[in-house]
């Protein structure tokens, strides 16, 4: 067996290229670290894949607003399964596409508590559109993150009801076709007429500034739970490199020229008087 | 103005590289290595001196491998130079 060759890794860390600066790296001088609410193992997620991202952000959220005891997550089906593996909150898992009906549960059980679902669009937008639909018209006070990568990531990327027009999948291989299988299903503006729902922003997690936006719509949107406004859903859309087979910097060029036209940034509703 | 130093330290054990980091930078500061980790991933390294601290490559950073640091040295201030003429 020939022998291999495997990086020292105490060597490397210390033999870093460049050298870095003792005089900058000190406790005082830090603008970015990982947040504290994020456990401290790897993700299984595949590399640049933005549900990671986006467990971070919205961790980054919950230990700047200091609610960490305050707030019980309910985690999908799909690639963001693990969740709770990552959040270092309360969590419950919920059956595919059940998280806004035990998110209804947990918060009519403890008012007081900040509850969050994270679902992916198979999740939210297909096999749990009822419960979904429903917990909005009853205006339930929780928030929805919904990760929209138009695709079922986890399942080996079949079509998605979010899936774009001509977008070629395990499912649609010859691109999907309108005509047999509908139209991607706008779920977000769909929902934002609902007189149960307080606020419906979409975003996205492919550039600094809108990372930057994303997280301060999803601190917005705990704290209209808090004032008690109803149902808030903050949508991002984002990648899956794997199943679009492409690499992540491809895929963020994908969300970029394809995605985003067709599912515009911004906010779709908000609280009347904000 | 002030001179603004950064740095970053990546945790090249959990990096991806997924190279999302390189396009963040505005100071094209990060490049792959030609190493690989222990998960056999090539990982995100510093390759110049010009980083200014924005954390861009942080907010991006999936894994949340990159710590950034910032820091404005008010002692370095730029001397203004004024030309008399005679
Ligand atoms: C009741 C039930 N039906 C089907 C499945 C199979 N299944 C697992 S994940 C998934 C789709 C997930 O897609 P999405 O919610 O978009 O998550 P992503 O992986 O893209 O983040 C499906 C159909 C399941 N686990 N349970
Ligand atoms: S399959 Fe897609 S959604 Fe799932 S972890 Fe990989 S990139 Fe992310
Ligand atoms: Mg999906």
């Amino acid at each position: 067996m020939s022998e291999r060759t495997y990086v020292d890794i105490e060597a490397e860390l210390t033999d870093q290229p460049i050298n870095f600066d003792e005089d900058i790296c000190l406790a005082e001088n830090v603008v970015y670290v990982k947040p504290q609410t994020l456990i401290d193992i790897p993700m299984h997620y595949c590399p640049g894949c933005g549900h990671s991202t986006a467990h971070k952000i919205l961790m980054e959220v919950v230990d700047e607003m200091g609610i960490q005891e305050e707030i019980i997550g309910v985690a999908p089906v799909g690639c963001s399964v693990f969740a709770y593996h990552y959040m270092n909150v309360d969590m419950q898992e919920a059956a595919h596409g059940r998280a806004c009906a035990v998110a209804t549960g947990i918060k009519r059980i403890m008012p007081e508590k900040y509850v969050f679902t994270y679902q992916g669009d198979g999740d939210l937008a297909a096999i749990g559109t009822a419960e979904t639909v429903h917990a909005a018209n009853r205006g339930e006070n929780i928030l929805v993150v919904f990760i929209n990568n138009g695709i079922y990531g986890m399942t080996s990327g079949q079509m998605a009801p979010t899936t774009l027009p001509g977008m070629v999948t395990t499912t649609s291989p010859y691109g999907r076709d309108v005509k047999t299988q509908g139209h991607p299903l706008y779920i977000s503006n769909l929902l934002a007429n609902l007189p149960g729902v307080a606020y419906v922003s979409r975003h996205s997690v492919h550039t600094p500034n809108n990372v930057r936006k994303a997280k301060k719509s999803l601190a917005k949107a705990l704290e209209y739970q808090k004032q008690g406004l109803g149902f808030c859903l903050v949508e991002i859309v984002t990648n899956c490199p794997s199943n679009w087979k492409m690499t992540p910097k491809q895929s963020n060029q994908f969300v970029e020229e394809k995605m985003i036209p067709f599912y515009p940034l911004g906010d779709i509703k908000v609280p009347e008087g904000k | 103005m002030a001179k603004v130093m950064g740095e970053i330290i990546i945790d090249i054990e959990r990096c991806k590289g997924c190279e999302l980091c390189f396009d963040a930078c505005p100071k094209e500061a990060i490049q792959l290595s030609d190493t690989i980790n222990s998960k056999g991933y090539q990982f995100a390294i510093k390759v110049n001196d010009l980083c200014n601290g924005c954390a861009s490559c942080a907010l991006v950073c999936p894994d949340a491998v990159i710590t950034v640091y910032r820091k404005v040295d008010k002692a370095k201030r730029p001397v203004k130079v004024i030309e008399i003429e005679d």
